[in-house]
C-alpha cells in the first residue's frame, strides 16, 4: 500500500504540470447534488456513487468524477476556449468488488475548445501521457463517434434510430434492439397478440398518471412499427463492421474508410479519427503502434461521444485503468440546456501511478 | 461457547420454522411471557435460539454475530453484498414461498415486458419531465435486474408498505414488490410482466461465513447439520 503522503506528492506533481501547460487550477465542491448526476445518468450512478441526505438541501453525492461540476463552472463564467486542471479526491462505491478503492484521488486536464477538435483530442492524450512518465502502459483508443454517425444514418424509422441511439452505450439492449429491428428476432409475442386485439383495454380502470392518451400514442407507434420494413441487412452489417474495427490506428482507418464506402454517411466521423491521427503524430505520439478500437469504452464511458482513451497496466491487470479520458460535447448539451461546448479532458489516478513504481 | 441460531421472532414465519426444526427432532420454543424474547433448543446440545426480526437475520449473519440464521432469500440477496461471500445457503426450508416481481397498471395494454417498459419509461420522461417512478423496498435487487435487463430512464422511490396503491395514489408509476398469490396486485388493477420476475425466494437456512467457531462448536454444528440432514 503506497502512503497517502507519496500519493498526494504525485497529485501536486501532475497537477503543477499541467497548469505549466497553461491549465486554470480549479476545485469544486466535495458535496454535489444528487439532482443533476441522477438525470444525467440515471438511476444506476446509485450503485456507484454515494448518497447522502440532510433535511434542508436534500440528497447530495460525494462527488463520484470531476466532470460534472467542472463543465457547470465552466458554462456559468467560463470564457472559451479554455484549460482546467484540479487534484482531488472522488468517491465511488464498490459493492462487488472489495478489492476495488471507494476513495481515491484523481487529477484531471480538460480542454473547452470549440476550434479544433482534433488538436485539442490530441493535446489531452498526450499531456496524460507526458504526466504518466516513462511507466510502460498500454494505451487504448476509440472514438464512439463513428458508431453514432451509422446510427444516425440508419436507413429505418426517426422512432428507431432514436431507441438505438438512447441504448448506443448499453451494449445488450442495443444488440437486442438492432436484431429485431432487422427482423432477424420476432417481436415480443405479447405484442402482436394485444396489437391484433380491437380493444386492448378490455375494462382495466384508468389508473396513475400514465394517461389514456399516452398509451394510445405509443399503441399507434407499435402499430406503424408492425408494418415498419426491416432496417436493411447492409446497414446492419455496416454496424457489425465498425463495432468489429480493433487494430493499430493505420490499419483502423484504412478499415473505416473501406466501410464509409458501404454508408458514405460516416465520412464525416471518420474524416475525424483522420484529423485526429494526424494531430496526435504532430504531438508526437507514435500512431503507428497505437490500438484503436471502434467500440473502446461504449459501457463504462457513458456521455463521452467522440474520442476516448485509457492507459492500462499489462504487468498488473488487476488494477483499473491509471488513466482515462475522452470528449464528451453530448454533457455539455446536456448541462447546457441546449447550447454546446465542445470539450475533452483525461484523468491520472496518482494512487496508482505511485504504486507502479511511476511518478517523481 | 455455543452455536447460535437466529429465528424470527414472531408470526407464521416463526411458528413453521420451529414446526420445520421440529420435524427433525430438534424442538425449538419460546420461553418466558407470550411477549418475551427469549426460547430455548432441545434435541441437541450447546445451540442457544436467537429471536430476531426476519429483516435484521441477513445482517447478524453477515456480520458473524449469529452462526446460522433462518430468513428469506430476497432479504440475504438486497440486504447483503457480495452475500455468496458472507453466508452460505444450508437448505430451503420449503415454505414462505414469495417472488419479487415488476408489476404495471392493468390499464397499460401496450406493456407487457420488459423492453416495453424501457420504451415507456422513455416516453414518460419526455412527457411529464421526470423519471418513470418505480415504487419499492429492493431498491439493490430491483436496480441490479434494470440495470441487467436495459432498462433506462426509471427512478426508484421508496415505499415500505402498502406499495400497490402508490400507483393509485399517483406517488409512482409501477411497482416492484413481493407476492404469493397476486391478489392484492389484481385488487390494485396491477399486472405483472411476463419477464418481470425479480427472485423467486423462500425461507431458508443460511450459515454465516464470518462467525468466529471454535473447535468445540463446530462439532456442535456438525451434529446439528447432520440432525437436520442440510449437510
Amino acid at each position: 500500500m503506497s502512503s497517502r503522503a507519496a500519493i498526494r506528492n504525485e497529485a501536486a506533481r501532475l497537477r503543477a504540470g499541467f497548469e505549466t501547460a497553461g491549465a486554470l487550477p480549479v476545485e469544486t465542491a466535495i458535496l454535489q447534488p444528487a439532482e443533476v448526476l441522477l438525470d444525467l445518468y440515471g438511476e444506476d450512478i446509485r450503485a456507484r456513487a454515494y448518497v447522502t441526505s440532510d433535511a434542508l438541501r436534500g440528497e447530495q453525492m460525494l462527488r463520484p468524477d470531476f466532470t460534472v461540476p467542472v463543465v457547470q463552472m465552466h458554462m456559468q463564467h467560463g470564457a472559451t476556449p479554455a484549460r482546467y486542471t484540479y487534484a482531488g479526491e472522488v468517491f465511488r462505491r464498490q459493492e462487488d468488488d472489495p478489492d476495488r478503492a471507494n476513495e481515491y484521488l484523481q487529477v484531471g486536464y480538460e480542454i473547452f475548445d470549440k476550434e479544433n477538435p482534433a488538436e485539442a483530442d490530441a493535446e489531452v492524450f498526450a499531456r496524460i501521457r507526458a504526466g504518466l512518465g516513462d511507466l510502460p502502459l498500454r494505451a487504448a483508443t476509440g472514438d464512439i463517434g463513428v458508431l453514432l454517425a451509422a446510427v444516425t444514418a440508419l436507413r429505418t424509422t426517426e422512432q428507431r434510430r432514436a431507441a438505438l441511439m438512447r441504448h448506443i452505450w448499453r451494449p445488450r439492449r442495443f444488440r437486442a434492439l438492432l436484431d429485431r429491428f432487422a427482423g432477424r428476432t420476432p417481436p415480443p409475442a405479447s405484442r402482436a397478440a394485444f396489437l391484433a386485439e380491437d380493444d386492448p383495454f378490455g375494462d382495466a380502470p384508468q389508473i396513475g398518471l400514465r394517461s389514456r392518451a399516452e398509451i394510445e400514442e405509443r399503441i399507434a407507434t407499435l402499430r406503424a412499427d408492425a408494418v415498419a420494413e426491416p432496417i436493411p441487412e447492409g446497414d446492419v452489417l455496416v454496424i457489425d463492421s465498425i463495432l468489429n474495427v480493433r487494430e493499430t490506428m493505420p490499419h483502423a482507418l484504412a478499415r473505416l474508410h473501406d466501410i464509409t464506402v458501404d454508408m458514405p454517411a460516416i465520412g464525416t466521423a471518420v474524416n475525424r479519427v483522420e484529423a485526429r491521427m494526424e494531430a496526435l503524430a504532430r504531438c508526437g505520439v507514435d500512431v503507428e503502434t497505437l490500438d484503436f478500437e471502434a467500440s473502446y469504452g461504449r459501457s463504462q464511458m457513458e456521455y463521452y461521444d467522440g474520442f476516448v482513451f485509457g492507459f492500462y497496466s499489462e504487468s498488473r491487470p488487476d488494477l483499473p485503468a491509471v488513466a482515462t479520458g475522452g470528449r464528451y460535447d453530448a454533457l455539455t448539451r446536456v448541462l447546457g440546456q441546449g447550447a454546446e461546448i465542445p470539450a475533452v479532458g483525461g484523468v491520472i489516478r496518482p494512487g496508482l501511478v505511485v504504486e507502479l513504481g511511476g511518478g517523481a | 461457547m455455543s452455536i447460535k441460531l437466529g429465528v424470527p421472532s414472531k408470526g407464521r414465519l416463526m411458528e413453521k420454522t420451529f414446526d420445520w426444526f421440529g420435524a427433525r427432532g430438534v424442538t425449538l420454543a419460546r420461553t418466558g411471557s407470550e411477549r418475551e424474547y427469549s426460547g430455548i433448543v432441545e434435541g441437541v446440545e450447546n445451540v442457544e435460539l436467537i429471536l430476531l426480526s426476519a429483516g435484521e437475520i441477513p445482517r447478524e449473519l453477515a456480520a458473524g454475530r449469529i452462526h446460522l440464521g433462518v430468513t428469506g432469500t430476497d432479504l440475504i440477496h438486497e440486504k447483503i453484498a457480495g452475500w455468496d461471500m458472507q453466508v452460505e445457503e444450508l437448505a430451503p426450508l420449503g415454505f414462505g414461498f414469495a417472488d419479487l416481481i415488476l408489476a404495471v397498471p392493468n390499464v397499460w395494454a401496450d406493456v407487457n415486458c420488459l423492453d416495453d417498459l424501457d420504451a415507456v419509461a422513455a416516453q414518460f420522461r419526455a412527457k411529464h419531465g421526470f423519471r418513470l417512478r418505480i415504487a419499492t423496498k429492493y431498491h439493490r435487487l430491483v436496480r441490479e435486474f434494470l440495470r441487467e435487463n436495459g432498462v433506462a430512464d426509471y427512478q426508484l422511490v421508496d415505499s415500505q408498505g402498502a406499495t400497490e396503491g402508490t400507483v393509485r395514489n399517483e406517488t409512482a408509476e409501477a411497482v416492484a414488490d413481493i407476492t404469493t398469490t397476486g391478489d392484492t396486485l389484481r385488487a390494485n388493477h396491477l399486472k405483472l410482466l411476463e419477464d418481470g420476475l425479480i427472485l423467486k425466494s423462500q425461507a431458508t437456512l443460511f450459515r454465516s461465513r464470518k462467525a468466529e467457531i471454535s473447535d468445540a462448536d463446530r462439532k456442535v454444528l456438525n451434529t446439528l447439520c447432520k440432525t437436520l440432514k442440510v449437510d
